[in-house]
């Protein structure tokens, strides 16, 4: 056993009841290495970082660190051999101070066995200034972003000695800058010699920070290459096993007459906002984090008030106070957030998905059961969810199967005007190609579709037109029916270059 | 839970069982383990005693339940709707002596009923619209209007109970219709509304999609403060029916009583299976928690039980059976 390895993990297995997630896998990573952990959700991949950070214990197999054999039997044996868990929800605990939770746990003591506050404040000080961060230890997390709390986990990972540092989904929520900002530490990290895995969906990172690429699918090892000796197209073929030129493949469809305008709309978090969309185009809605694109969904849907401005539907003017009014104009909107806003994850699918139809089959003070089952069997085949019956738990499915029931909540009640937010977020790569044929088959039918989305290259390819965001104002609205947009250019409205109008 | 994972492989190989799609069956599976308890401890007390099975006894233990029924249904529906209502025992007390009040002024019974359910009304109303408007915690706005409340009742009757001396309204509590006890025929008429309410409209869907998760209801134009009042009024109603059928029960309106009979019913609402964080329950499942809570005071009554030694094994069957509970949706979960 060579030590030329940080750790090393040999035929790890793991089953939950009869349910084999991880099967014999291998996997080994050299100091200073960024290792990219891919395959598509339920591959595998949070199976086996859990159990390399103490989390789940493997059923077989055997893990060695720094050549030696080593027991994980829980988070603290984890921490003893260096590995340190960044989660993709922080972790922190609000009401206390920076330094109280990088020393969460393991609080330094003085002589009389008590807290030593000031010495905690000291190191946790240093262990911020040395990750460039304009923070003071004695300051409260409630109130930090969240790109801040994340660098504080990372604080209390470097603190804590960490050789082996898992990343997983670290950008999910972070803005553009933000994401630059932890990309430059983990550089910096990996030059002082710590191991890291990092778990994300978005191939584009993978090849910006990660030195090499282990792909899971159905607990299996498929492989492991090399980013600069591999093709965005062979990993996504690796990870859905079988040939895949392009996830995209739609025509991007052209738009018919103008359906909806928006003139001048003004609330808390948007101004001054005015486009058109057209009849079975798909509109989409780039921009930063926080550049007001939510915002502007939510106002057109009726959750944030409207201060001033008009909206108009098909030649009237719409008055939209409320969702209600905005679902009875036909305009309905698939959240960004899934599981909070917009599933009942412990109710059945069934509930879920006919909620705005209820009127179709509740009448009278009688249910109409076969009614009901015929609704969801109709979007159970034409979205191709996968699911046990009618009764299963929403909460019980995949991510893209959930939001499959959400998207099909809405189209039974036959919207014009469909606003999908960060539709495919963590969603594995199968389940997004189907949502962009769903979304190219709606816009097909005469459905328009606003999408909005962080991730450009989705964006760039599904849209008839781009619309471009930036701290709250409409920058620009790019035609992309001839020559396609570049990232760049996209970028560059963005964050307010020439041609920018805000 | 290991057959519904079959099913999601193979699904047209096999029909999926009635216990994954027919409601009722899920409804049973879900209440299986106080529908066991029940049954167990009636067959104990029928064979370590020889009062418990006897008709007279069973009518008693009937009698006994309506009151905490009532209330437990409406306290189902706030639970459900992610809520809570302490004031209901205060209610009680308010709405009885209310009742009594007006049969001893001659009014006819219809009105000495109504008038004590729109009372109940106006203080479901209250609780729900402070509630959804301030979005202040329901524990602490209840709380609230359950010590208010308890004031109302004593001010309307100088801290006396008021003697009933109409013999109609007395029988409201007494009296039988071909032989079922009145307040019986009244609980299943509340059982039959209610879950026509809840299982057979939009509005009942939105109650159990506001406490499932209010903000996704919102975000599928439900009007959820709107939900919320309604349900606190349901709320306040049942309490008073509680306590109008009390009352009668008593012959008088007493300001004091109801001291936490909020307890017993949240008590019956949580063994029954619905969910302190909203969402989930059933009124079937209460009817069940209800009658555990009656046949175990009844038999521990009849089996001489010390009093206060009653309430120490009652905290400890409710502990356990919500343990039980818990344990079997963890073991479901996990998968």
């Amino acid at each position: 056993m060579s030590v030329e390895y940080v750790f090393e993990m040999k035929d790890i297995t793991k089953a939950f009841g009869r349910n084999v997630v991880l099967d014999g896998v291998s996997i080994s990573i050299r100091p200073g290495e960024v290792r990219a952990l891919m395959g598509e959700n339920g591959a595998g991949k949070s199976t086996l970082v859990k159990i390399l950070g103490g989390i789940f214990s493997a059923d077989s197999g055997t893990v060695f660190m720094d050549g030696q054999e080593a027991v994980i039997r829980n988070v603290d044996d984890a921490r003893r051999y260096g590995v340190s868990f960044i989660h993709q929800e922080i972790t922190n605990v609000p009401e206390m101070t920076i330094a109280e939770n990088i020393f969460l746990g393991r609080e330094p003591k003085n002589h009389f066995k008590m807290v030593d506050y000031r010495k905690m404040k000291q190191e946790a000080q240093i262990a911020l200034d040395e990750l460039g961060l304009m923070l003071d230890a004695g300051m409260l997390i409630r109130g930090l972003s969240v790109a801040q709390q994340q660098m504080i986990e990372i604080a209390r990972a470097v603190n804590e000695g960490a050789k082996i540092l898992i990343l997983d989904e670290p950008t999910a929520s972070l803005s553009h800058s933000e994401t630059e900002n932890l990309f430059a530490q983990i550089e910096r990290l990996k030059n002082a010699g710590v191991a890291m895995i990092y778990i994300s969906h978005r191939m584009e990172e993978t090849f910006n920070v990660c030195d090499s690429v282990t792909v899971l699918r159905d607990g299996k090892f498929i492989g492991t290459r090399n980013t600069n000796e591999t093709t965005e197209n062979e990993l996504i073929s690796m990870m859905v096993g079988r040939e895949f030129n392009n996830i995209y493949g739609n025509k991007r469809v052209v738009g018919g007459a103008v359906i909806m305008e928006v003139k001048n709309l003004t609330t808390k978090k948007v101004s001054n906002i005015s486009f058109t969309l057209k009849k079975g185009e798909i509109l989409g809605f780039s921009g930063l984090v926080g550049a007001g694109r939510t915002e502007l969904a939510l106002a057109l849907f009726g959750i944030d008030s409207i201060q001033s401005g008009e909206v108009w539907m098909e030649g009237e003017k719409l008055s939209i106070t409320k969702p209600r009014d905005a679902i009875s104009a036909g305009i309905a909107l698939v959240p960004e957030e899934r599981k909070e806003q917009g599933l009942f994850l412990e109710h059945s699918i069934g509930t879920n998905l006919t909620f705005q139809v209820l009127s179709e089959f509740i009448n009278h003070l009688r249910v109409d059961r076969k009614k009901e089952t015929e609704i969801v069997d109709e979007f159970k085949q034409k979205l191709s969810i996968k699911m046990a019956s009618t009764e299963q738990l929403a909460g019980e499915l995949s991510g893209g199967n959930q939001q499959k029931i959400v998207i099909s909540k809405w189209l039974a009640a036959k919207p014009k005007v469909l606003i999908l937010d960060e539709p495919t977020r963590g969603i594995d790569v199968g389940a997004k190609a189907e949502i962009y044929k769903l979304m190219h088959t709606l816009a097909g039918e005469g459905v328009s579709i606003i999408m909005i989305s962080s991730e450009l290259p989705e964006i760039i390819n599904n849209s008839s037109r781009i619309a471009i965001m930036r701290e709250g104002c409409l920058a620009g609205v790019l035609d992309q029916q001839e020559t396609e947009i570049s990232q760049e250019t996209i970028m560059s409205y963005a964050v307010g270059g020439e041609h920018s109008v805000c | 839970m290991l057959n519904r994972k079959n099913q999601a492989e193979t699904p047209q190989l096999k029909a999926p069982s009635l216990w994954v799609i027919n409601p009722f069956f899920i409804w049973l599976k879900r209440n299986m383990a106080a529908m066991i308890a029940l049954v167990f401890l009636c067959i104990v007390l029928s064979i370590s005693t020889d009062t418990f099975l006897v008709k007279n006894n069973l009518f008693s233990v009937l009698r006994q339940v309506c009151v905490n029924c009532f209330i437990a249904f409406g306290i189902t529906c706030v639970l459900i709707c992610g809520g809570i209502d302490l004031s209901v025992g205060s209610v009680v007390a308010a709405a009885g002596v209310i009742a009594v009040r007006c049969g001893n002024a001659g009014l006819p019974l219809i009105v000495c009923i109504l008038i004590p359910l729109m009372f109940g009304a106006v203080i479901g109303f209250f609780n729900g619209f402070v509630i959804s408007h301030t979005t202040l915690p329901a524990f602490i706005v209840t709380l609230s209007t359950q010590i208010i409340v308890r004031g109302i009742s004593y001010i309307l009757t100088g801290g006396q109970p008021a003697q009933s001396n109409n013999e109609v309204f007395n029988n409201m509590g007494v009296g039988s219709v071909f032989g079922i006890p009145i307040p019986v025929v009244f609980v299943i008429g509340a059982f039959i509304i209610l879950y026509f309410i809840m299982n057979r409209t939009s509005f009942g869907r939105h109650v159990y999609a506001t406490g499932g998760n209010k903000e996704a209801a919102r975000y599928a134009g439900v009007d959820t403060k709107w939900i919320q009042v309604r349900v606190f009024v349901i709320s306040g109603v049942m309490a008073a029916l509680a306590g109008i059928v009390l009352a009668a029960r008593l012959y008088s309106g007493q300001p004091s009583v109801g001291e936490g009979f909020e307890r017993d019913a949240i008590a019956a609402s949580v063994l029954g299976g619905t969910s302190f964080n909203g969402g989930i329950g059933t009124l079937g499942g209460t009817m069940v928690g209800v009658l555990i809570i009656g046949v175990l005071n009844n038999g521990m009554n009849l089996l001489k039980i010390n009093s206060y030694w009653q309430f120490v094994v009652k905290g400890i069957v409710i502990l356990g059976a919500v343990y039980v509970d818990y344990l079997k949706k963890r073991g479901s979960l996990k998968k």
